[in-house]
């Protein structure tokens, strides 16, 4: 039986679907994007962020962590899971779901104790490592998707999707395989 | 600097505490630098009253990026050709999660060389919360 999978979560425009990378046009790389990405995941190297250091090791530079090209959601336009400015969200405010702005008509309220899209699973394949200066851009394929019998959460949907990145001179630099789980219901634990 | 071929062998091991009691605020660190902003990392109000956790959790990708950091620091800064993981348990704030790898091959390929590693990253109680592999170029 597989396993079932846990972790990342998602919701927007009142599906639950696992929010799967869409195509971006344009990310463009920054020294302070990589910074601030390595603190959030506890590496203090110094290759993330001090370019005198990053001269003199093997790169010749600063680079980004390895799991760094998943901050493509930040140029996703319509990303789910970010708060539009002016749109209700569905995260909680006064009440526990549906902060600022009018509830759009057509948005069912989202239901308690109902499943969630989570992450299953995500795989990367580096041509090359990403550096400041880099301007990608992505392009989606989907893949397979199947279903399971869960355990811990009910009926389980998958689903895979494949982002290839690219970068300024149109070369392949991370092929990204990301595969999505809506749960019938929140995962228990134990 | 990098593993090299000559001093590796199937079966070695090699592991690290990627986070002590991982914070609420840490989890925040994510959401802010990831771009991903989903409540159920961050918001518990909504988490436990409309989706029906017992709390908040981590993000996948933030265990994954946690992991990274043992296998680079394993095998060298710029070095993975490959690293892919399942998310297996979730993971709540407070957790201490170590993360390991055992090397499952080391191979020549076109004059260079790689190892293959399998990957688990544990909680405090011992469960395994991220299961993977990766493979990098390493020296001879």
């Amino acid at each position: 039986m597989p396993r079932e999978p846990a972790v990342t979560a998602s919701t927007s425009k009142g599906t639950t679907a696992f929010e799967e990378a869409e195509m971006v046009d344009r990310f463009p790389v920054e020294a302070g994007h990589i910074m601030l990405f390595a603190r959030a995941v506890g590496d203090a190297n110094p290759i993330y962020y001090d370019e005198e250091a990053a001269k003199k090791t093997e790169p010749g530079g600063i680079i980004a962590p390895p799991t760094f090209v998943q901050a493509s959601a930040q140029f996703e336009p319509d990303y789910g899971l970010r708060p539009k400015i002016g749109q209700r969200w569905f995260g909680s405010g006064k009440s526990p779901s549906g902060s600022n702005a009018e509830p759009p008509a057509e948005e069912a309220p989202r239901g308690g104790g109902g499943g969630s899209g989570l992450h299953a699973e995500q795989h990367y394949e580096y041509h090359r490592h990403l550096k400041p200066g880099d301007v990608l851009h992505s392009v989606n394929k989907p893949g397979k998707t199947w279903e399971a019998e869960g355990r811990r959460a009910g009926k389980l949907k998958f689903s895979e999707s494949i982002t290839e990145y690219y970068d300024q001179n149109n070369n392949l630099v991370i092929t990204a395989r990301s595969v999505g789980v809506q749960t019938e219901r929140p995962v228990s634990q134990g | 600097m990098a593993l090299k071929a000559s001093q590796v062998k199937v079966g070695d091991k090699h592991e690290a505490v990627v986070v002590r009691e991982l914070s609420r605020t840490q989890i925040v660190q994510y959401a802010g630098a990831s771009g991903d902003y989903n409540p159920l990392h961050t918001d518990e109000v909504f988490t436990t009253q409309v989706a029906g956790y017992p709390s908040i959790f981590a993000h996948g990708m933030l265990s994954m990026g946690l992991t990274g950091k043992m296998l680079t620091d394993y095998v060298g800064d710029g070095r993975l050709t490959k690293f892919g993981v399942r998310f297996v348990s979730q993971v709540f704030p407070g957790d201490t999660l170590t993360a390991k790898a055992e090397v499952e091959a080391v191979r020549s390929e076109g004059g260079q060389h790689f190892v293959d590693l399998k990957l688990s990253t544990v909680n405090q109680d011992g469960k395994e919360v991220v299961q993977g592999s990766a493979s990098a170029r390493i020296d001879p």
